[in-house]
This record gives C-alpha cells, structure tokens and sequence, in this order.
C-alpha cells in the first residue's frame, strides 16, 4: 500500500526530479540536505584534524608536556587543558582523530569485501552457498558481536590492525545480508536477462549489471557502518583494550574515569569528540538514504 | 505447526549455535601466545604443575586436532567450561551466579527504551513538522551517537557527584544490609543510572523507529476507516495504530538483544553491577580466556532464550503470526 502510494506521488512529480540521477544532480540535493551537509561539513573538520594532527602536535600525544590536572581555558600553550599524566588533552583528541579514523576505514573496508562479495554470491547462486551465508549470518546476529570482538582482540593482543580486524570479522554478516536482499531483487530481472542472453559471464554480470545497481544501500549502510566501527573501537579502548602505542579516545575516557569525582573534564572531552564524529556519520548516512532512495524524494 | 515440532527445532537452534561458538573458542585459544594448558589455566603461576599436566591429558593436547576438539565438545557437553583458579570456582558456576543480575539490568533497559522509545516516537509521529518532533528528533539523533560508557559516566558525574541522588555503582548497599522491601527499593535505586544508561541508546532507536513506522501506519486505510466510523482518537491510537506500529519494534528487539548484552559489558564495567559483563571485564583483566570464552557461550545461549520470549511477544501483539 505505502509503496503504491509513493509510486503514484513519484508519477505526479515533475519530470526533471524522475530524470535519472546525474552526478551533478545528486551531488547537489546533497548540498540541499540538511542533515547530509551538517554530517559531511562535521566529518571534514574531524578528517582535517586527523591529517593536520602530526603537524600541529609533532610530539608524541602520549608524552607529558605540561603539569597534571591543567583545566581547559587556562593556559593557551594547553587549550583543552591535560589529565592527570600531564598528557595534552587537545594533542590526545586531534591525533585519536586519526587512529579512530584509520581503524573505522580499514575495519570497514574488510566488513564490504566480505559483506559485498558473501551477499553477492549467495544472492546470484543461490542453493548451497545462499544457505551457508544464512546459517553464518544467522549465527553471528546471535552471538554478541561486541563480546565477540572483545575475546578475539584480548586473545591476540591488541594492535591497530588486530583491532581493526575483529571489527570488520563481526560487522560484515548484517551486510552480507542486505546486499543479498537486493540481488535477490534483480537476480531474474530482464536487464540480468538480456546480459545472460548476450553471453556475458556471472562475474561480470555480477560486478557490471548488479552491483551498481546495490551501491545506494550499500552507501548509506558504509556510513553507519563506520560510525559502529567508532563507536567499537573506543569502547574495546575504554576496557582497556587499545593499542597501547597509539592515543585513543576511548582510552582517555577510561583513564580520567579513575578521577571523575574532581576532574570530569579529563573524561567529558574526549567524549564530546567521539558524539561529534559518530553523529557526522549518522547525520551523512541519513542524508546520503533521503538524497539517493528516489521513492523518499519531496 | 506441532508443538514438539517448534521444540525440537528451537532446540537445533540452540545447539547449533552452541556448537559455533564452541568451534570458535576452540579455535581462538590456539591463537593466543603458549599452549592451550596455559591459558586455560589462566596466566603463568596461578595453577601447580599437576593440574597443568592434568589439563594437558584432559585436552588431549599431544593428539591430533581432530581428537582434541573431540574431547572439547565432550567436555562442553558435561556443561564443564573449566575452572577458574583466579576465581577458585568453576566456571559453570561463576557464569550461573551471574546471569541473574544481568538479565535484571537487560530488563530493566529493554523495558525503558521500549516504554520511553514508544512514547516519544508516537509524540513525534502525530507532531510532524512541529517543535516537539524536532526536538524529539535532535535528542534521539544525539542519543543514537552517543557511547554507552561515556554516557553513563556523565550520569555519574550530574546524578551521584553533584546532586548526590542516586549511587554511583554496585548492586546494593553492602554494609546496610536490608532486607525484604528495604533491599528491594535498595536495588531499584541501583539499578535506576545503570539501566538509563544501557536504555538511551536503544530507546533513540526505538524513538526513530516509532515514529517512522507511525507516520506511515497513520495514512493507512484502516486507520481512515476507523476514524471516519466515529472511533474516538484514544481508540484510534491504541487499538489501530500503536498496536500495529509496535511490530517492527519487537522485531528490531529480537535483532538488538545480542548487541544489548555487548551494551551490558560496557556499562556493567562503569557501575560496577556484579552481572556477566562485569565478569567478563574480569576475565579480561586477569587474562582469564577460558572464563572470558565461556562468557562469550553462556550470552549466546541468553541471547537464543531472549529471543524465544520475543518470538511469543510477537505472536501476541499479531495474531496473524504463528510459532515457527
């Protein structure tokens, strides 16, 4: 019903917004987004502070600089003031900028290999492989994936890239799943048909005809994929379990905790960096879904 | 479908699960540095040189891998995960004395973010447009983005250092020792930051959910039907919309209730509430890996059970749907 509502709305819109989507064109209702702009403005500030991080604080974030327990606005050599350590906490945020970053992007890029390649082969084959991909996925909705993480990384030792692995191992089955679903969709459609017909492979009606055609869901999901992975990452750090060589933001959470009673500031700041970043990714994933669905078009 | 049909499969279920996860841990203890003996037995000197030796005949460990994962599922199958030397207890047990306070602070969350989540969506929903939607909307977008950890901390710091309301963490105050009703509003008043905590995230989606599944059930033909034979706004909201708007957000429950026990490890380690979560924080600590994987097996299986009670939520809410 709702679907024969939004087809008859899409019907009385005015051509040009039907009119396939040009890059231009897309590219500039995002502009129009709200949500989309305010996300995408947000990331590039925190993007800039992850790359200008090794030239504005070319020290170690983890050395101590100034004296413990400096509070934020007193002195302007230390904005945001230090911890307890006399660690500098503006230092501590910029260069976690970048390991949060670096650990999101890469854990995100395995999660689409597995996910897109996984969802791709089990929607077009179907039969055993579509079986096997359901019961794993199955299987990994049901374990706690945090809890999950969390032994793989305790086991092996964290490091940046071990980290980054146990995200991406346990996020790609939900998008295994959705891809699935929307090959699912065009697997027998006549576009799938005439490249058959014209004698083209599985590979490369797969990676030519199919996938493009997924890529909306698949961004939009990239994006809420990346915020999880943040989100993952500082709490497996705020247990404890970061890299011990590299500033994270879930590690300073977890370090100021021990003196919340005096010096909140020491847990509240990082954290604000953490809400930002992962609210720029929602806030992008939401535009991203109303820019690129057509149906959901005004 | 047959009652002991819909039995016999949940059971499948729940041992297949058992087993994935069983092949998972097998296969990650062998990851982790020195042999399984030693981590099994929990860091270097905790356990003497026999039961060393003893766990080495127990696992098989000289014998091919095929005989040792034999003889690791046979153990499971006993319900023996080992034992504890940190803790000086099995682990079977530990886990069991745990399972009951998290499954106090799951509730207690499930049942604020759905009440909550359910509240200010269907607020939002009739509001569209206006000011309480957009604030409804902000809040739940900020909630959506906020860590668990970090949030409870904030509690911490407003609830308990400033306006020294509520306790910072445990489950009860030791030294007073209450009893009866004393203890239980004792608890309650525990459990009141802990469970806020876990609840926020799921009720921003909850509230998200709501209020988009509403907005679209409100412009159904069922709805305009009752409404244009005369039924009153409350009967209209109550028997029309909310019951068919809460289906997608117990189906969006029984999806969440893995991530929700993740969510009870992180808050659990910040109040301290004696649940599995915080066991697992200890396990973790003291490089425990054998209680931290019988953790990872024991939730699986809350998470299976959990599920089984949505499921019959389910069928109650939708008549339409049977077990299955």
């Amino acid at each position: 019903m709702s679907e024969l509502v939004s087809t008859l709305a899409l019907s009385k819109a005015p051509a040009s917004l039907i009119a396939a989507p040009t890059a231009r064109g897309w590219f500039g209702r995002l502009l129009r987004s709200p949500s989309a702009l305010v996300g995408g403005v947000l990331l590039l500030v925190v993007l800039a502070m992850a790359l200008s991080s090794p030239w504005l604080f070319p020290g170690d974030p983890l050395d101590m600089v100034a004296e413990p327990f400096l509070h934020p606005g007193v002195d302007a050599a230390h904005l945001l003031g230090s911890d307890m350590l006399g660690r500098d906490l503006l230092s501590g945020i910029f260069h976690g900028a970048r390991v949060s970053l670096l650990i999101a992007v890469v854990s995100t890029l395995l999660a689409l290999l597995l996910g897109v390649s996984g969802g791709l082969l089990a929607g077009y084959y179907g039969g055993l492989a579509d079986a096997v991909l359901m019961r794993v996925t199955e299987f990994f909705q049901t374990i706690p994936s945090f809890l999950f993480a969390l032994a793989i990384v305790a086991v092996v030792q964290p490091t940046l890239l071990t980290i980054a692995l146990a995200i991406g191992v346990t996020a790609w089955p939900s998008l295994a799943r959705l891809v699935r679903a929307e090959v699912l969709k065009l697997r027998h459609s006549e576009m799938v048909q005439a490249s058959a017909a014209l004698g083209a492979t599985d590979l490369r009606i797969m990676l030519r005809d199919i996938l493009p055609n997924t890529l909306t869901p698949i961004l939009v999901s990239t994006s809420l994929m990346v915020a999880t992975a943040i989100l993952t990452e500082s709490s497996l750090a705020f247990l404890g379990l970061g890299d011990p060589n590299a500033v994270s933001w879930g590690n300073m959470v977890g370090s100021g905790r021990e003196v919340i009673r005096t010096d909140w500031y020491i847990t509240t700041i990082p954290g604000i960096a953490i809400v930002v970043t992962v609210l720029a990714l929602n806030l992008l994933g939401d535009g991203l879904a109303d820019v690129l669905d057509p149906r959901d078009r005004k | 479908m047959k009652l002991n049909n819909i039995v016999f499969r949940r059971l499948l279920q729940l041992v297949s699960v058992a087993l994935g996860v069983a092949v998972i841990n097998f296969f990650l203890l062998r990851l982790a540095p020195g042999d399984a003996a030693q981590v099994l037995a929990g860091e270097a000197g905790a356990a003497t040189p026999e039961y060393m030796a003893a766990l080495r005949a127990q696992f098989g460990l000289d014998q091919p891998l095929l005989v040792q994962f034999g003889k690791y599922l046979l153990n499971l199958a006993h319900f023996n995960l080992g034992f504890s030397f940190r803790h000086g207890m099995p682990v079977a047990q530990l886990i069991g004395e745990r399972v009951p306070a998290t499954l106090l602070l799951m509730g207690a969350s499930i049942l604020f973010a759905v009440l909550a989540g359910a509240t200010l969506g269907a607020i939002a929903a009739y509001r569209v447009g206006k000011i309480a939607d957009v604030v409804i909307s902000t809040l739940a977008l900020l909630f959506f983005a906020t860590p668990l950890f970090w949030i409870g901390l904030m509690l911490v710091v407003v609830f308990s250092v400033w306006l020294d309301w509520l306790p910072v963490g445990g489950m009860f105050t030791i030294e007073a020792g209450y009893t009866g009703w004393a203890h239980i509003v004792d608890v309650a008043r525990h459990l009141v930051l802990p469970a806020v905590t876990l609840g926020l995230f799921y009720m921003a989606v909850y509230t998200r959910l709501m209020r988009a599944t509403m907005v679209e059930v409100r412009r159904q033909d069922f709805v305009r039907t009752a409404v244009a034979k005369g039924a009153r706004p409350p009967r209209v909201l109550f028997a029309h919309v909310l019951r068919n708007a809460l289906l997608p957000l117990v189906t969006m429950l029984g999806v969440q209730v893995s991530s929700i026990i993740g969510g009870a490890v992180l808050v659990e380690t910040v109040f301290s509430w004696p649940g599995l979560g915080r066991l697992a924080f200890e396990a973790l600590f003291q490089r425990d890996f054998n209680l931290l994987l019988g953790i990872l097996l024991c939730s699986s299986i809350v998470v299976i059970v959990v599920n089984w009670v949505v499921d019959f939520v389910y069928t109650r809410l939708d008549p339409r749907i049977r077990f299955a």
